[in-house]
């Protein structure tokens, strides 16, 4: 499929106007948080525009979180693939090991320069939860994270990781238990702590202004892969990959390259057992346009709005929504969204583990196994970018479970 | 447009209104109706029926529970309008106000939900995700079909947002009177008093107040500086506590304390 063949010409580039994403997105909360947004969307806004601001920003990205992170030709997986060249955009090698920080780093800044002291967020994986203690323990904040009890369970690490700098892990025993009751949580605290607190949202989900702000500070992903594939490998990607689950990691890496029309952008959701099956992850492949969580978008719910359970191998994308500018390239065609099972994540993990030397982070292992089936059927002088968001340390015990090993 | 909840309203002057939320389906699907018709005897004057959703990301944990149980027992937004439907079978004057979330109602269709909410004997909707800025499509097709949108407003609502709020609203305004979720405890009935009188300034409807009232002494404090209050989580703990079959039984004597409290004190203030 060429993107001529995809592309509606009439619906990019994007332009928002009050964070709505063609008919996604927009803020749909309780009253009490709609003058906090307010306040926000006015204050990241002045931000941007401040120089002072973008160069401390731009020094923690430096020197804190340690960007520009590589880009890497991956030969000998390009070789097993058979086909294009695939090249890997390292955010596995950021400071706490995925894409994370890079909203992190830019929300708490926000925060300090807004005055605010006390710092919230949700977690699924806790990738998203270590990354927020991470920066709160580096500016003084206190810091609360929600998590859902059930996993509070699956990820023991990453819950004592967040102990040690400091944060209070508070577990979330409503509704199903998972990431998405975790916002619930962490809204109501918003709800109730407005005046001092202030809530980062890991990924392009929630009220106006997360979706673009999130997007904002991720987007250096993009800007530094464009240049670093005009260097290395001279010329554009034929297409860029990136797994979604709310879609932080897709969008930061797609987002310089929209008015590529030349350039494929391919998001690849959580098939889980199957999106045949029910027990996905994939609200793209698989949902219905909804409202959840502030904002209008994809979702899987039932014939009555019920927004019902997912699943996936990976916590991360273990998520029943998915950010409205995704639901909106969507429906213009600018990207493509496929779905890659629990199995073929599983495959992808130890493939690249073996021939490369990377362990990645079974969300990002979704973006590897599709990339791998696309390169087989490119030309060898194509190239495909991969955004491997993510190092899979934290999943060794899933894997060696699945595998049936004990360690 | 809707005269059942605003005849209803402006009869009551100068009354205050007693308005109970429940959730549909909680605690029991067959006792939604019973219950309704208990908190009518009690002394109910509109009753918010709640239509339970997944992520009630605004409700506090008696609510969430009661999501939890109404939904696990069946419960969607079309067995709320079916119980809506019989309760009107016996009950032709008291008014309905359903209380929920955007995404059913989506889920059905904007349209279908206010022609079918419209034949059931609904009054007014409340969707508490729905903010004015994003109810220009709803709110006109609603009043189309006599359904009343309520709004709220809360301590943090700036004059502005308020004329926009004034511009879709109906029936009532409905005061949050805290900053937190529905069931909590701290209530300053004094900051409650002055911002409501602020709001019927810039409103030109009743202003009810809802969050943290939970029993006689705060419904009448808060009823001597408003419109009057509206009482959930505590009405919906009195059920918890007993069997599901008792629950009509449990509501009755829970409002009917709060009623002749209420009115009492409202003839004392005449006397």
């Amino acid at each position: 499929m060429s993107i001529a063949q995809t592309l509606d010409l009439q619906a990019t580039p994007i332009v928002e106007t009050d964070g709505h994403f063609g008919r996604y997105g927009g803020s749909f909360v309780a009253e009490t948080l709609v003058g906090p947004l307010q306040e926000l969307t006015r204050a990241y806004y002045r931000l941007m525009a401040d120089a002072d601001f973008r160069h401390e920003l731009d020094e923690d990205l430096a020197h804190y979180v340690g960007r520009p992170s590589p880009l890497y030709y991956a030969r000998r997986l390009s070789d097993k693939a058979g086909g294009a060249r695939i090249w890997l955009k390292r955010e596995d090698l950021n400071h706490t090991g995925a894409h994370k920080v890079n909203n992190t780093v830019g929300q708490a800044l926000v925060a300090s320069r807004m005055g605010k002291r006390r710092i919230i967020a949700e977690t699924g994986a806790g990738q998203h939860g270590v990354a927020t203690a991470t920066v709160a323990a580096r500016l003084g904040l206190e810091c609360v994270v929600y998590m859902g009890a059930e996993d509070i369970k699956r990820q023991a690490p990453n819950v004592y990781r967040m102990k040690l700098l400091g944060a209070t892990v508070v577990p979330v025993t409503s509704g199903s238990k998972t990431l998405k009751d975790a916002l619930n949580e962490a809204l109501r605290d918003w709800v109730a702590n407005v005046d001092d607190t202030f809530y980062i949202i890991g990924t392009v989900a929630g009220p106006h202004p997360y979706p673009s702000m999130v997007r904002d500070f991720q987007a250096v992903i993009g800007r530094e892969a464009r240049a670093q594939m005009q260097q290395q490998a001279g010329a554009l990607p034929d297409a860029v990959v990136a797994c979604v689950g709310g879609g932080s990691n897709a969008i930061g890496i797609f987002h310089p390259f929209l008015n590529d029309a030349n350039v494929r952008l391919i998001g690849v959701e959580a098939a889980g057992d199957g999106v045949d099956t029910g027990r996905h992850s994939a609200p793209l492949s698989a949902g219905r346009a909804g409202v959840l969580h502030g904002n209008r978008t994809y979702l899987i719910q039932d014939e009555h709005g019920q927004i019902m359970p997912t699943h996936s191998v990976s916590a991360g994308l273990d998520y029943p929504g998915v950010g409205p500018e995704h639901a909106h390239l969507k429906d213009t065609g600018r990207a493509e969204y496929v779905a890659i099972t629990d199995d073929q994540a599983m495959a992808a993990f130890h493939q690249l583990t073996r021939v490369e030397g990377i362990i990645p982070a079974l969300e990002s292992a979704h973006a590897i196994a599709y990339a791998t089936e696309l390169a087989a059927e490119l030309a060898p002088e194509q190239n495909v970018l991969v955004n491997l968001s993510g190092r899979g340390d934290k999943d060794v015990n899933t894997v060696a479970e699945r595998d049936g090993i004990e360690l | 447009m809707s005269n059942r909840l605003t005849d209803t309203l402006a009869a009551l002057q100068p009354r205050k209104a007693l308005i109970p939320y429940l959730t549909a389906g909680d605690p029991a699907p067959e006792q939604t109706v019973a219950v309704m018709h208990a908190l009518v005897e009690a002394g109910a004057d509109v009753i918010e029926l709640g239509v339970p959703f997944s992520d009630p990301m605004a409700d506090g944990p008696v609510i969430q529970r009661a999501c939890e149980r109404a939904l696990s027992a069946g419960t969607t937004l079309s067995t709320v309008l079916e119980d809506v439907a019989v309760f009107r079978r016996d009950n032709s004057h008291t008014p309905v106000v359903l209380m929920g979330y955007l995404n059913p109602v989506e889920a059905m269709g904007y349209m279908h939900f206010a022609e079918r909410a419209q034949a059931a004997g609904v009054d007014g909707v409340l969707l508490v995700d729905l903010t004015p800025e994003e109810a220009g499509d709803i709110a006109p097709m609603l009043k189309n079909h006599g359904l009343a949108p309520v709004f709220l407003a809360a301590p943090n609502t700036g004059d502005e947002r308020l004329q926009l709020i004034a511009q879709h609203a109906d029936g009532y305004l409905y005061y949050v009177s805290l900053k937190g979720v529905t069931g909590s405890a701290t209530l300053d009935t004094q900051a409650v008093g002055a911002r409501v009188a602020q709001l019927q300034q810039h409103v030109e409807l009743p202003v009810m107040v809802g969050f943290g009232i939970s029993d006689a002494d705060s419904a009448c404090a808060i009823a001597a500086v408003s419109d009057g209050v509206i009482i959930g989580s505590a009405l919906i703990q009195a059920m918890e506590a007993g069997d599901s079959a008792a629950a009509p039984d449990a509501a009755k004597a829970f409002l009917a304390k709060i009623r002749s409290a209420m009115d009492a004190q409202s003839s004392e203030q005449a006397a």
